[in-house]
């Protein structure tokens, strides 16, 4: 099985400068383990006026929103915003959680919101959440066939690396992006990706069979093995 | 099990949820297959790659005008209650 592990200690220092592909660094088992067992507490805390409380919610989750907002629009102004519109709106729209599903979740929600209301912003006529027509990759994927070998990825440097992974993320679909950061790349459940984006539990496997597919053909021109450096 | 239906089960396979039967006949057309199996293969490592890759900071100055302004949020929630 293939899992990310994504975890929000870990972080490490970028160049200024270096291109803003954003993953993961810790490893985490399964997706509920992002949640530590106290945010249950936490939250009722900060309902009941505990503003400490909520600070910590935010130290707990702030890189992971920002990181989930770089990666999103792929713009850092824009993730900034991203990030303190989702905290400052969940702060005010506390009294409204009503604890079914986790606050990490529901924060996550607001985030993408947020998120591709910048992408609709920056790109009106370009950015929908409505399933594109175009081919779904499936009867293309046998095109471009190769083998990559063993480790692909250290032929590059890793800023060359992270220019190539924003690259390619960059150009897939708005739904499709979202669908593979929030699944693989942030480590959410099937189930919980599909609450977040309002969508079926079957709809998010076919945008993430899509997302996949389109990368993995995508970055077939840079890892085949007849790609020498 | 043919190729086309491989590329349908990718996502559950990869993520390891298809099921023991189907499981079986997919792993069985991939030990014949060299096409599908580069496909598997390619398709793993591209999310493992993405997973692996060189994570971002919250810069400090991005994290300071957060806190600020939460700070102006819970002071200005506090003048009205």
């Amino acid at each position: 099985m293939v899992t990310c592990q994504t975890g929000v200690a870990g972080l490490v220092l970028q160049p200024p400068g270096a291109p803003w592909i954003v993953s993961a660094g810790t490893p985490k088992p399964l997706p509920s383990a992002i949640v530590r067992e106290d945010e249950a507490q936490l939250v009722s805390a900060a309902k009941a006026g505990d503003t400490h409380a909520f600070e910590e919610l935010v130290n707990r989750y702030e890189r992971k929103i920002f990181r989930l907002g770089m990666n999103i629009t792929q713009n850092k102004e824009d993730a900034e915003d991203v990030m303190q519109d989702a905290f400052l709106k969940s702060y005010q729209n506390l009294h409204r959680f009503q604890g079914d599903s986790r606050f990490y979740t529901w924060l996550v929600r607001i985030a993408v919101n947020e998120a591709l209301m910048k992408l609709r912003k920056r790109r009106p006529n370009q950015v929908s959440l409505d399933e594109p027509l175009t081919d779904d990759g499936i009867d293309s994927v046998f095109r471009e066939i190769e083998d990559w070998g063993p480790s692909p990825e250290k032929r590059f440097a890793q800023t060359e690396l992270n220019e190539i992974l924003n690259s390619v993320i960059g150009e897939l679909d708005p739904i499709f992006r979202v669908a593979f950061l929030l699944r693989d790349v942030e480590g959410l459940s099937t189930e919980e990706t599909a609450q977040i984006l309002g969508i079926s539990v079957a709809a998010v496997k076919s945008r993430l069979l899509r997302a996949r597919l389109k990368l993995r053909q995508k970055l077939n021109k840079y890892f085949r093995r007849s790609e020498t450096k | 099990m043919n190729c086309k239906k491989v590329i349908v089960e990718l996502t559950s396979y990869l993520d390891g949820v298809l099921d023991s039967e189907m499981k079986i006949d997919l792993e069985e057309h991939l030990s014949g297959c060299t096409d599908c199996r580069l496909v598997v293969d390619t398709c793993r490592k591209t999310i493992q790659i993405f997973c692996n890759s060189e994570p971002v900071p919250l810069p400090e100055d991005v994290r300071q005008r957060l806190h600020s302004a939460l700070l102006e949020r819970f002071r200005r929630n506090a003048k009205t209650i």
